[in-house]
């Protein structure tokens, strides 16, 4: 048995992952931590800007006939809101999570590809350029986020506002897949020795299921936005009713995405929430096995279920009664981590920092949001309440109460872990208050305009409808959400600076990233930790074990097996590279060229194959063997 | 900087191999991982053009001959063949035989870049132009879809056969021409759902 | 509130059994989520009575109780949700049992952002053409098949039955069974492009006897002007740039690309439910349709101040 290191070690394989300084340092870095803080960074502005947008909208609707907004502005504005809230927002600001906090909670210094982690974002970030430069000049998607044919094809949908909305895609979802491989693979092979299936923190499992789910559903958007931009682009005619295309085939291959992407976004808030209801209710989840296998439940369930998205469509009654069944269902997995949750609370000693009043303001409001779900699962109600205000509703029950919330709560729970200082649980509690009470006042009218008829997706309604009442309340409460979410970003930045100082365990919490200092060192952990339980650090809390032997001078990680995670090699892992920036510009290029000609793909195609070569070029000798090698 | 908790050792890894092959290699997990992703691609493609199938009377709609067989018979003969020298390149890799590999994958870029012969003269015989009708654009989907596969491929062979020939291989490199053996048996394989939608779907319908 | 245009005031058969299964859903998931909340309530109860402080972490506690607890609330989802698929599935074999039916046949047809519509002429078998507002007769099911011309609109009357897209390259069949009689407000429910938020028409539910008479007066030509005045509106009309694309039937305006005017003065509103009708509004429809309704395909047409008078009065007297 050897020695931990000693301190000069530790100093040295601090140097060996440390970055370049400066701007260098900040275009070539593999760091997840860094990856993932330029994710959440630009997640927070892009929500601000989606919530200005919210609240543009709600002002144009809060009284009958109002006359602030033009169509043409309003249709932009829900285009943008929704395709960045769905696209730009929930799904990436999911993935960053897992970048960020995977490894830590492995015990790991890096991802399984940690070049490709810094492609997806810089390819993400050129998808968030994509929508949002075109929009500074006027050119803005205005067909909502999903932009059906035919009203999105040739014929209906003249410029290119339907192209960048459709390249913004190809952008993010390329982007996604490459997050979701990375996250995947790294939980499949990078577990702490030890740590078999059975003992994955349910967020790592939440993650990676997420991850296979983004790999079987994304292609289908990516291949239908294509299939779009050709029929726009190149007369191609999937979707030309009049030579034997289709335009429900649209909806088909968008809601085979579409509806798995909820519970893409949906898992790994439950993770958090698994996560949080743990350490807050000190003791370990119960119903831990009940819990994954609910996760594998509906993701399962996920792809069984797009058609409900469509039943007004007049697809024929079978269909119905099949997809009506199978969605329903999901309210079983969905209805039993729930009880685990309360059940963990109930017997636990629960403390109520803010982190764990997220979940609690998850659980009232996610729940409505669940069980209107239900309803608009039975596909007869569906035909009444679908494209009008209870869909509205109930969305954002599940995607803002369901997800975001959640996600504030993690937000709360690592931010201490990410800065090394404590937020203000007095900022926290007033902005927790706001956000939900003011989202729940804002949304639960809309139900009830939905039933009384309002549909989705109009600019503005005339006195006689009686709907005024409720809209001017829905805007009251949005704006009240609004203000708390301001309080909130603005909690962050005071604490950054003037925060208690966290220690690297503030909260007691049961998962390996508690184990290393707050922030974390670039290379995460001096010694690879060993996993004897869920909990380690409630069942090692005297010392943590751990193992030594890897390398000190350069970068390497530990790959162990995929069910048991016993040991089987260290693997040399990347060291910063410009190459994942140069090959994300060269996509770009490519994406953007293909907006205006076909040809791109080929030309364009050169230099991505040049960047993609100098990223993979191994770095080795010259050949001093074979007929090249060189003669000394 | 140290761990923020004391530790205790329990084992170390510095006995373990720095590198490994197959299934325990993690680069083969991320193939692996975007083999999944163009394979649900490729379903979602062949789920659309039997989709449109059978919504339409008639396929090919009526005036439209079927793509002509005898080069895409070519073609696939030449990829069932390509397994063959395919399947040996990976065993010298899997075997760490320096000489093997790098003659290996300059002869799988050859007969790739032969392969593609047959597969251009494929697209003047397809006797349908994606604008015509939506046969017309599956059909070409279909098969850029699977070309894009096979021309990324046979880049990336002939980009590892550069590199074998100039360098030094290590352990990491014959796990590399493994991976890329594996792909080209993937895009091989593909080809067959693929390439029966295209020519033999067409000539039931 | 306003029931014109709700899903809770049902006002037909279609609606109605909807309508059952709504609250039958509300009542089943509003009594889980109050089970929600009180586990939630139970849970935060105990924590505050027993005030524990934070200690050792309790790991892998026993959880016998808890177990048998979490199998009881599987049990209890599963009853639940057989009683709401149970009750889904027999709403929606009623609704489809009214395809059975022998049926008023009419043809609707979405259009950006109007609805044409055309009734089966039960003396002709011809077909009657007007244009947003939908008659139908009570206790009878009318059978409305949906097409589109242009993109994917969704034909909805809440009051009266679920809604149906209407798409390009097929025909939707939806039956309506009004149970009640008077007027009501259908809506385009699928976002159609700029004006998707004026794409309404108004549906008039009669007994059968007023219905047939309505009816059988839209089968007849356009009336003829009344007075002088009128007489030059209908010149106005039908001999300028509006009978290029609207027709009065017995007068020279054929076109066909806007909705029809035969009968346009005993309509309830003007341009697919955004003005009421008036001869104020049929005078500013003319003059600004980009102002009133921005983007609709209506261009603007100017009339001198005389022009556009006798116009509006002519077209009020098409009753």
């Amino acid at each position: 048995m050897t020695e931990p290191l000693t301190p000069e070690q530790a100093d040295r394989l601090a140097v060996s992952w440390r970055d370049a300084p400066g701007l260098w340092g900040f275009l070539t870095t593999v760091d997840h931590k860094r990856i993932a803080a330029r994710y959440i960074l630009t997640v927070v502005l892009l929500m601000f800007l989606a919530g200005m947008l919210a609240l543009d909208m709600r002002l144009q609707l809060a009284w009958p006939d109002m006359g602030r907004m033009t169509p043409q502005l309003y249709n932009e504005s829900f285009s943008l809101h929704g395709s960045t809230m769905l696209f730009l927002v929930s799904v990436p600001v999911m993935e960053a999570m897992a970048i960020w906090l995977v490894p830590l909670m492995l015990g790991q210094r890096a991802l399984a590809f940690p070049r490709l982690a810094a492609f997806s974002y810089w390819l993400y970030l050129g998808g968030v350029l994509m929508l949002w430069v075109p929009h500074a000049f006027g050119i803005t998607p205005d067909l909502g986020w999903f932009e059906y044919p035919p009203l999105s094809g040739p014929g209906y949908g003249p410029g290119h506002r339907v192209d960048i909305w459709a390249q913004m895609i190809t952008f993010t979802e390329v982007a996604a897949l490459a997050a979701s491989v990375n996250v995947v693979a790294t939980v499949l092979k990078m577990r702490p020795p030890g740590m078999t299936l059975a003992r994955i923190p349910v967020f790592v499992w939440s993650q990676a299921i997420a991850g296979l789910m983004t790999i079987f559903s994304l292609p289908a958007v990516m291949l239908v936005t294509s299939m779009l931009i050709a029929d726009r682009l190149v007369s191609t005619q999937f979707f030309a009713p009049s030579a034997g295309g289709d335009v429900i085939l649209f909806q088909h291959l968008f809601w085979w995405f579409g509806h798995p992407e909820v519970y893409i976004i949906f898992l790994p808030a439950a993770g958090f929430v698994s996560m949080i209801v743990e350490t807050f209710s000190r003791r370990t989840l119960f119903g831990h096995v009940a819990v994954v296998l609910s996760m594998l439940g509906i993701a399962a369930l996920a792809f069984g279920l797009w058609v409900h998205h469509m039943f007004a469509v007049g697809l024929p009654r079978l269909g119905n009664d099949f997809y009506t069944a199978a969605s329903m269902a999901v309210a079983l997995p969905a209805g039993l981590q729930i009880f685990c949750w309360i059940a963990t609370l109930w017997s636990g000693r629960p403390r109520f920092d803010t982190p764990l009043l997220w979940v609690l303001g998850f659980i009232a409001t996610f729940v409505i949001g669940g069980l209107s779900g239900v309803m608009a699962a039975s596909a007869p109600l569906d035909q009444q309440i679908t494209d009008t205000y209870f869909i509205v509703a109930h969305f954002h029950y599940v995607l803002i109460g369901g997800a975001i919330f959640p996600l504030l709560g993690a937000f709360c729970y690592w931010y201490p872990k990410a800065t090394g200082r404590l937020m203000s649980e007095r900022l926290g509690k007033l902005a927790f208050w706001l956000i939900v009470g003011g989202f729940n006042l804002g949304f639960f009218p809309m139900h009830l305009l939905g039933l009384m008829g309002m549909p989705r997706r109009v600019y503005t309604y005339s006195e006689g409808m009686g709907w005024g009442p409720l809209n001017l309340v829905a805007t009251l409460g949005s704006a009240i959400a609004v203000a708390g979410g301001l309080v909130f970003v603005a909690n962050a930045w005071w604490s950054r600076r003037h925060g208690a100082p966290a220690g690297p365990d503030p909260w007691g919490g049961s998962t390996l990233e508690w184990a290393v200092p707050s922030p974390p060192p670039q290379h995460n952990f001096d010694h690879l930790p060993v996993v004897d339980s869920l909990t380690p650090l409630w069942t090692q809390k005297d010392a943590l074990q751990v193992m030594t032997g890897l390398a000190i001078e350069r970068r390497e990680v530990l790959v162990t097996s995929v069910i048991e995670a016993t040991p089987e090699y260290r693997q040399k892992s990347p060291k910063p590279s410009i190459a994942p920036l140069l090959s994300a510009l060269a996509v770009t290029i490519l994406f953007i060229g293909s907006i205006f000609t076909p040809w791109a793909l080929v030309w364009g195609a050169v230099p991505v194959a040049v960047a993609l070569v100098v990223w993979f070029w191994p770095q080795r000798e010259r050949a001093r063997t074979g007929p090249l090698r060189v003669r000394r | 900087m140290s761990d923020a908790r004391p530790c205790k050792v329990v084992g170390d890894v510095s006995d373990l191999p720095e590198s490994a092959s197959g299934a325990k290699h993690l680069v083969w997990w991320g193939n692996i991982g975007f083999m999944a992703i163009e394979g649900t691609a490729f379903a979602l493609a062949a789920g659309t053009y039997l989709y449109l199938m059978s919504q339409t009377q008639g396929w090919p709609p009526a005036g439209t001959r079927p793509p002509d067989l005898f080069w895409p018979a070519v073609l696939t003969l030449g990829l069932f063949l390509s397994e063959i020298p395919n399947l040996w390149v990976r065993r010298r890799a899997i075997a760490k035989d320096e000489r093997g590999v790098r003659f290996g994958t300059l002869g799988m870029t050859i007969l790739g870049l032969l392969l593609l012969i047959p597969r251009g003269i494929e697209f003047a015989h397809l006797n349908v132009h994606w604008s015509d009708n939506a046969y017309g654009s599956l059909t070409w989907m279909l098969i850029i879809l699977h070309t894009s596969h096979l021309i990324t491929d046979i880049g990336d062979t002939a980009v590892q056969a550069v590199w074998l020939f100039t360098h030094e291989v290590g352990d990491d490199q014959f796990a590399d021409v493994e991976d890329n053996a594996n792909y080209w048996t993937f895009v091989v394989l593909s080809w067959l759902p693929v390439g029966a939608l295209i020519y033999l779907a067409p000539r039931l319908g | 509130m306003n029931g014109l245009q709700s899903a809770l005031a049902p006002a037909g058969e279609q609606a109605a059994g909807i309508h059952g299964l709504f609250w039958l859903m509300m009542l089943v998931c509003g009594a889980m989520y109050l089970l929600v909340l009180g586990g939630v309530a139970w849970a935060l109860w105990r924590a505050v009575r027993r005030r524990r402080t934070a200690g050792e972490p309790a790991i892998n506690p026993p959880d016998v109780g808890l177990n048998r607890g979490l199998l009881g609330w599987a049990g209890l989802i599963v009853v639940g949700l057989t009683v709401v698929i149970t009750a889904s599935f027999l709403v929606e074999r009623n609704i489809a049992a009214a395809r059975a039916r022998d049926a008023l046949e009419v043809r609707v047809t979405g259009h950006q952002w109007w609805w044409r519509i055309q009734y089966r002429d039960p003396r002709t078998g011809g077909w009657i053409e007007t244009a947003n507002e939908l008659h139908l007769p009570l206790g009878r099911t009318t059978r409305v098949a949906l097409g589109s011309a242009d993109v994917i609109h969704s034909f909805w009357v809440p009051n009266i039955a679920q809604k149906l897209d209407v798409i390009p390259g097929r025909i939707n069949l939806l039956d309506l069974t009004p149970t009640r009689p008077g007027w009501f407000r259908g809506q385009c429910a699928e976002f159609c492009g700029i004006q998707h938020a004026h794409m309404a028409f108004d549906v008039k539910v009669d007994p059968p006897e007023s219905f047939d008479r309505w009816l059988a007066g839209q089968a007849n030509a356009a009336a003829k002007p009344a007075d002088p005045v009128a007489a030059h509106g209908q010149r106005v009309v039908t001999g300028g740039q509006c009978a290029m694309c609207h027709a009065i039937r017995g007068t020279p305006a054929t076109g066909r690309a806007g909705p029809d005017l035969t009968h346009f003065g005993s309509r309830r509103s003007v341009a697919a439910g955004t003005l009421t009708m008036s001869r104020g509004a049929i005078q500013g429809w003319i003059a600004q349709p980009q102002a009133l309704k921005p983007g609709t395909m209506m261009p603007p047409v100017a009339l001198s101040g005389a022009d556009a008078d006798a116009a509006s009065r002519y077209l009020m007297g098409l009753q």
